[in-house]
């Protein structure tokens, strides 16, 4: 070999031979093939998911939940690689919690936009989450999109997924300023209908999340378009293993309190 | 899925980007789209991004690397500005993404135009592109469309311009890059800065000027639908 040191790139070569040969398939993440929007509306953010979760071409979860939560006042979809946008979701989540009892305050959605941003520049797209972000703070309602290589949008409304295509065009063509609450949902499921129908990635049920100004409603499961058609009159039965003898649930004791009140900047 | 159509393809400002200077100060001017591979993932993206009030940058290439860059450039302008308890000058704005740009130059994709006015030199366009080299220019152009504009701009821009015939300027290759270059669309944006302050400008696109074979917008059928009276069979 004509290498004068350092590294070899010598399997690299091999592995490349044989994927092209087709002796070997390179390796492949599990993506949940999707369709989540969100749109800005009168007074707040609606976002929208459908709840297929696929492996390859089999559907190994027809009922999953894509509509992370961020803050109270903030929640996230996330399309991608299911790990990752699961992973970054809750490490950010988990990281504005900590800000809000430093701070004493409510978190902003532009908190949560910069942290996933940083998290996803630094991994150069090998985290493979594209997100929706919407929610409701002291400055407003706001909706961004976050790629997997860490760039953001600011959009009234937004579409990212496998789905995205299809739940676009509806939003294209009815979206409008100033849609009430109902509107807003309505074309919300109509945009994700449209990725569960018309994308092989999306399908099962539509998730929906409303946020207003200090209220959050989660409206799972808001439609569900594909119900089983079939039930064995029978049913199931399990055989008897373990009997619980006793049931007592002891609810825990909060122990870090969060003071809302009071400017803590000042002395 | 169509398979031409790859979502995690990274996000690029296929572009065309305009820094140019006039009598009092400078005109920025870019195109509004942005898409990963042929889909266009945002049609109104803003493109002129704010450093400090005195000065913008028009970005190109990566959505992620540009954003990554303006964004440090803007927090170090800050922090120079309360250090020195004045603006800071187009030149050490230019010169502090050429910084970011050159010794990270394997791990960016993207390229800039710097513009912006201060006290000491007036109305300056720095182009910084690829490499992270920083080049002062009387016009910078950049992107994609680019390339259908320099012949143009050889012809059309002369010393001494008044604010109005640079934004027309500005306005009217914009129009031309988008009308020949695919990954360039949308609005066209501009800014305008001088020893007054920024005006920020929009141009829809059903208003922007037509070129060779190019045909009158027209309602989109969505519009027609809706007036449309029904149809009896």
């Amino acid at each position: 070999m004509e290498n004068s040191g350092g590294f070899s790139f010598d399997l690299c070569k091999r592995n490349g031979w044989l994927v092209e040969k087709g002796i070997v398939k390179p390796p492949s993440f599990t993506k949940t093939g999707t369709t989540i929007v969100g749109l800005v509306f009168q007074d707040g953010v609606i976002l929208g998911a459908d709840t297929r979760a696929t492996a390859g071409s089999i559907v190994c979860d027809k009922n999953c939940e894509k509509i992370h939560y961020m803050a109270p006042n903030i929640y996230c979809c996330g399309a991608g690689t299911a790990a990752d946008t699961e992973a970054v979701t809750d490490m950010v989540s988990s990281q504005l919690q900590l800000h809000r009892y430093h701070t004493g305050r409510e978190s902003r959605v532009i908190t949560a936009l910069t942290l996933l941003k940083k998290h996803l520049f630094g991994y150069q797209g090998y985290v493979s989450a594209a997100l929706v972000l919407g929610g409701v703070d002291c400055t407003g309602p706001h909706l961004h999109t976050i790629y997997p290589h860490g760039s953001t949008d600011t959009l009234p409304f937004a579409t990212m997924g496998s789905g995205s295509l299809a739940a676009m065009s509806v939003f294209e063509s009815k979206y409008k300023e100033g849609l009430t609450r109902d509107e807003g949902i309505k074309i919300v499921t109509e945009a994700i209908c449209a990725g569960i129908f018309n994308d092989l990635g999306s399908g099962s049920n539509v998730d929906v999340c409303v946020l207003t100004k200090g209220h959050k409603e989660y409206l799972r499961n808001n439609l569900m378009p594909n119900p089983r058609t079939y039930v064995s009159a029978k049913g199931y039965s399990f055989s008897k293993k373990t009997e619980v003898l006793m049931t007592k649930v002891t609810p825990l004791k909060e122990r870090v309190e969060v003071i809302e009140a009071g400017d803590a900047m000042e002395e | 899925m169509d398979p031409k159509i790859d979502s995690s393809a990274p996000i690029s400002t296929g572009t065309t980007i305009i820094g140019v200077t006039y009598n009092g100060g400078v005109v920025l001017g870019a195109d509004s789209r942005t898409s990963t591979g042929v889909y266009v993932a945002n049609r109104a993206s803003d493109k002129i991004t704010q450093l400090t009030d005195n000065v913008y940058v028009c970005r190109s290439g990566s959505a992620a690397d540009s954003q990554v860059v303006s964004d440090y450039v803007r927090y170090f302008l800050h922090q120079h500005t309360i250090q020195l308890g004045q603006p800071a000058t187009v030149k050490v704005a230019a010169n502090l993404i050429r910084l970011l740009s050159y010794s990270n130059k394997k791990m960016l994709q993207t390229g800039m135009i710097v513009g912006g006015w201060d006290k000491y030199e007036g109305g300056k366009i720095y182009g910084v592109p690829l490499g992270g080299t920083i080049i002062e220019q009387p016009f910078a152009i950049g992107g994609s469309g680019s390339s259908y504009l320099y012949g143009f701009f050889d012809q059309a821009w002369k010393e001494g311009m008044t604010k109005e015939e640079a934004e027309q300027l500005v306005v009217k290759a914009v129009s031309l890059a988008i009308a020949r270059d695919g990954a360039s669309g949308g609005v066209v944006r501009t800014v305008t800065i001088n020893s007054e302050g920024v005006t920020k400008n929009f141009y829809p696109g059903d208003q922007l000027p037509l070129w060779y074979e190019e045909l009158e917008p027209q309602n989109s059928l969505l519009d027609i639908q809706t007036e449309a009276v029904p149809m009896s069979i």
